[in-house]
This record gives C-alpha cells, structure tokens and sequence, in this order.
C-alpha cells in the first residue's frame, strides 16, 4: 500500500515484515527514529521480537552477534560514532558467518563533531565483511532490507549486510513508500534457517582460534562467499522485481548513459540530484549519464567496466575521502576500468551534510571536461 | 534550523536544500534581523512568519508577507510555544496548496488521541484566522 | 581438515591441551604453614589449583604451566618450586 512515510519509519516497516526475532540497537542522530519505532513496535505487540536494550553499540552488535549465532533473525542499526564503536564486533560477525542485516543512517565521522550526512561511517567499514548496498530514494532503502536478508541468509553467502541510506536526506524526508503486505514478504523471504546453531545439548563454538596454517583460508573463504553473494543478490533482486515489479537485481543501475561521453559515478540519495542535473544538461545537448553503483560490497567491478566502456571520461562523486589519498569510490572504480584508457576524474563532495545543487553537477561535469579533477569539490577558500 | 519541503505529482528526485521558495514559513521573527530569510522569493510568493508584534520587514517585490502570532495560539490550544501545527494551518489557509482536511487527518496521524486533538485546534484556529483576513 | 564456517568447532579444546608439559619449575604445596587461605586457587592463571575435602589445596599437573605465581603470593611460604626433571 501507498503511504507517506518518514523514511526511518519506512525502514522500520521494512524490518517489521522480515519479522525479526531479536532487534538490538543504541539510539543514535540520525538512526535514532528507526529504532524508536522498533521498540514501539515491540511494546504495542506489532512486532514478536525481543528487543534488547543495551549501553553501547558495542554491546548492541555483540547481543545481536549472540542471538544470531542461537538461531534468530536479527536486526540492528546505527551510524557514524556508533558504527565506530562496532569496529570490532562487524569484523566478528563476518568472520562468524552471521547473517546479520543493520541499516546504517549515513553520517559524517568526529571529530570535528557533525551530524549530517556523507558516507564516511559504512565506506570506513568496507573491509570487514560485510554486504554494503545504498539507496537512492525510501523506496529502495526499504526494499533492500528484503532484498539484503534473503541474500544473507543463503546458505551460498552467510554474510552480515549493511543497507546504507543517508542520514536527514532519507532519514528524516518523508515520502511516499509503497509497502508490501506481511503476506508478499512472508512470501519472499522464508523463516530464517541457521547454517549452524549454538545449541547446549550439542555444544560448539564459533569464531575459533586460527593459526597461521588456517587463518589465511578462513579469510580466503569469507572473500569467495562476498564475491558469490553478487549472484545471489541479482537473482534475489529478479525474484523482487517478478514479485513487485521494483527492479534491483542490477549491482551498478545506468541512467542515460548510453552516447555518454562523460559519465558520473555516485552513490546514494546523491544519485537524484544527479539524474536531475543530467536531464537538465542533456536537454542543452551535453552528452552527460550516471553510473549508481546499488552495492559497493561486494564491489561490482566487472558490471562497472561493462557499464563505463563506451564513455571517455568518468566523474566520481565521492561522499567520503581515505585522507591521504582519494575517495574511496573513485580509487576503485579506477580499478574496475584499468586499462581502458578511461579518464576517472575524482571529487569529494558534500562531506558533513555541505549541500549538492544541481548547478554543482554541471560545474563538475565541466571540470571533467577540462581534465581537472581529483580535488575538493566546493571548498571555501575563504576560511581556509 | 532549516528544513525544506517540495510537493509535486511526479516523483521527486532532487535532494538539495529550496533556494527559490514559492513559500517560506519563519518560525522566528528575530532571525529576521541575522539571516536573509527571504533569499531567492519571487513575485507572487508567500512569507509566513510568527510574530505578535506588527512586522515591517522588506520583502521582495511582490511577496506577500503574513504575520500571525503562532506563539499565542499555540500556547492557548496546546498549553505549549511549539508553534510547527499551528503554522501548518496558516500555510493551508495562506497557499491553498494543502486542504485543512488533510492537515487534520496528517495531524490526527501522526498524534493518535487527545494531542491530536488539540493540535487540529491550533491549526483550524490558525487556518480560519488567515482565511478571515485574506 | 576442511575450514568449517564460522570457524565453528566443538567446545573444549582448551582442556585437550595439557598444558601441563610445559612446565619447568614444579610447584610442592607441603601443607606445613597452610592456612588454607586459598589464595593459590584464586590467583593461579590456568586455574587449576582446587580445594580438597581436607581443605587443603593442590595443583592439577595435567594444566599447571609452573609459572609460579602462588608461590610468589603464598602468604604462608608454603609452596616450593623446583625444577623438574623431566
């Protein structure tokens, strides 16, 4: 059903028709309307779980990391400071094999303390394990949650995910959402059945002790279950759309990029704005077109350079920067497209909630054009 | 604070902040004096702002300024100065881009019960006010 | 072996490991100044020093690593260490 919803609600919709068994999450701006609802949820009967109330997200991944290990559907979400804090536990979690999903309400990174929104927080944790996927809009953020359970509780992945959407942009926009039926869901996404179970009467343990002689494979194993799970999320993704009619089964999505010369590459709720731009800049004859990459774990490289190969140059709009170097995005989309003699042109854009307009697209389209890139986008000289 | 609204029958896809309001609603008459709150109106657009006080600030040409003391009314019909429900109901009024029906039922929504209540009071006090003016 | 995922295993491991060869001084709890404190019980790493019904303690020698530490905390003086032969 069609409804306006704020999107933190939609998203707890969302969790409430993959009807998980343990929900455990610290409230934290901008993740914090998801949560409440949750717990709401939980209290007025609308949703069987057991809703944990823990001191930390340290605390609040680690019960969840317990609860999936005994066999539950588990759900969890945070952001920024909070995901910090789960550094340790989201390596666990991977390394367990725990189908865990937590939606991350993205946010910049302290200190200087901000609030507002970029991708630092989930890009930061690229390399522990987990699925990353982020949404354009509160549609796809909520159909993502059904998406990203069923990919992480095949037996082919076990692998925890990240639905990454951003903070106040999506968070906090209300818009409208069409809900499935607890029916349909049900339909599409079965009760969850655990690989393997903590269980007294047959007692094991996980995430064991790995030598040198094992560790290797161990991490080896984790790496092939990631790349596997870009197969089972375009099948879960086609299974959606046969469903729904909603398509996601692509990793990357293109919009007008066919006869593009110059093609962007973003993530996120950016991805409007730039579709926006686009239209603006192609009605003046500018042969402009945008590359959304939907998952950035596991990294579609082979879908990206399939996507980018008839465009001269690229324009990475990165939410994010490694400091030091570039953003993140942009370093590997470089790699997807090495040697094709392509132009990757990066931009660090709207890092701390700094504001994207859709004169900025154009300028930076211009900036591609001109082979300038690789820089700040929209710095104020002024303060500096 | 900011925040920014857009409707439209189509699917929105922009996400950036509004630069040329068609309406803005000022919360806080005393921002007036530090912050350019009526940037980027034009002719034909609509100022909301909550003040008891007469207000003669400079608008742009052919933006209409309305005051209404949202702080009052929200203090009579809610017991509290949180003024976002009472000015929702000027803006209705004021624009005729949403219905009060609407209002209310949004309302209603969002606070089940007796708040709900109290707030589609603010709102249609404040509703017929501007209308009784306009 | 074949990686299990997760690397899940059965409980219990740390006990198949007797610990106990690696040890170079042996602890002798004489039981002469004992005041059955149980301060061995309580500060031994590998937790294997245990009460008897006496109330008396001793080390198991399957675990005990030698490392010597209730002997250094003995209040009584009452543990030797020695080195073994082996």
């Amino acid at each position: 059903m069609m409804e306006i919803l704020e999107g933190s609600h939609a998203v707890a919709e969302a969790v409430r028709l993959c009807r998980p068994q343990v929900v455990s999450a610290y409230p934290i701006t901008p993740q914090t309307h998801i949560v409440e609802a949750l717990a709401s949820m939980v209290a007025d009967c609308r949703l069987d779980a057991e809703y944990i109330c823990v001191e930390s997200e340290f605390s609040a991944l680690s019960s969840c990391l317990g609860a999936s290990a005994a066999g539950s559907r588990v759900y969890s979400a945070t952001t920024s400071q909070g995901l910090a804090l789960m550094f340790e536990v989201c390596f666990n979690v991977a390394g367990m094999r725990q189908p865990i999903v937590m939606t991350i309400a993205n946010r910049a990174l302290g200190a200087p303390l901000n609030i507002w929104n970029d991708q630092q927080d989930s890009i930061s944790l690229r390399d522990a394990g987990w699925m990353q996927c982020y949404a354009e809009d509160n549609q796809e953020a909520t159909d993502l949650h059904f998406i990203t359970y069923r990919v992480a509780e095949d037996h082919n992945v076990l692998l925890p995910a990240m639905v990454c959407f951003d903070g106040y942009t999506l968070t906090h926009t209300y818009e409208p959402v069409d809900l499935p039926t607890q029916e349909e869901i049900d339909a599409f996404l079965p009760p969850f059945k655990p690989y393997n179970t903590l269980d007294a009467k047959k007692p094991m343990s996980l995430g064991m002790y790995a030598t040198p002689d094992y560790y290797m494979e161990f991490r080896y194993e984790i790496d092939e279950a990631m790349k596997r799970a870009k197969q089972a999320f375009a099948h879960a993704g086609r299974e959606f759309a046969g469903q729904f009619g909603r398509d996601y089964s692509g990793l990357v999505e293109g919009y007008r990029l066919e006869d593009a010369d110059t093609a962007f590459v973003a993530m996120g709720s950016l991805c409007g704005t730039v579709k926006d731009a686009i239209d603006e800049m192609r009605a003046d004859g500018m042969k402009v077109g945008l590359l959304k990459i939907r998952t950035f774990r596991p990294f579609p490289s082979a879908e990206i350079r399939k996507a980018l190969s008839g465009v001269s140059r690229v324009a990475v709009l990165d939410k994010n920067v490694s400091l030091g170097q570039k953003g993140a995005v942009a370093l590997e989309v470089k790699d997807a497209v090495y040697g094709s003699g392509i132009d990757v042109f990066d931009y660090i854009i709207a890092l701390g909630g700094r504001d994207v307009r859709k004169s900025d697209i154009r300028t930076i389209a211009g900036l591609a054009e001109k082979g300038i890139g690789d820089q700040y986008y929209g710095l104020r000289m002024e303060v500096l | 604070m900011q925040a920014f609204v857009r409707f439209s029958d189509e699917k929105i896809r922009l996400r950036s902040q509004v630069y040329e309001p068609d309406y803005i609603i000022v919360q806080d008459s005393t921002l007036i004096r530090d912050v350019d709150v009526f940037g980027g109106m034009k002719t034909g657009g609509i100022a909301i702002v909550n003040t008891e006080k007469s207000l003669h600030a400079a608008v742009p040409e052919g933006v209409k300024l309305i005051t209404i003391d949202a702080t009052g009314i929200a203090l009579e019909k809610l017991g509290v100065p949180i003024t976002n429900t009472t000015l929702i109901g000027a803006f209705a009024a004021a624009t005729g881009e949403i219905s009060l029906s609407a209002v209310e039922k949004a309302l209603l929504n969002r606070f089940p019960g007796k708040l709900g209540e109290k707030n589609v009071a603010a709102a249609r006090h404040s509703y017929d006010l501007i209308r009784g003016e306009a | 072996m074949a990686l299990n995922v997760g690397c899940a295993a059965a409980p219990g491991r740390a006990r198949d490991n007797r610990t106990g060869s690696w040890r170079v001084f042996k602890p002798t709890f004489r039981h002469e100044t004992c005041t059955k404190c149980g301060l061995c019980e309580t500060v031994c790493p590998e937790g294997c020093v245990k009460e008897r019904e006496d109330g008396y303690f001793d080390p198991d020698y399957d675990y005990c690593k030698g490392c010597g530490l209730c002997a250094e905390e003995c209040p009584a003086d009452d543990i030797e260490m020695a080195q073994e032969e082996k």
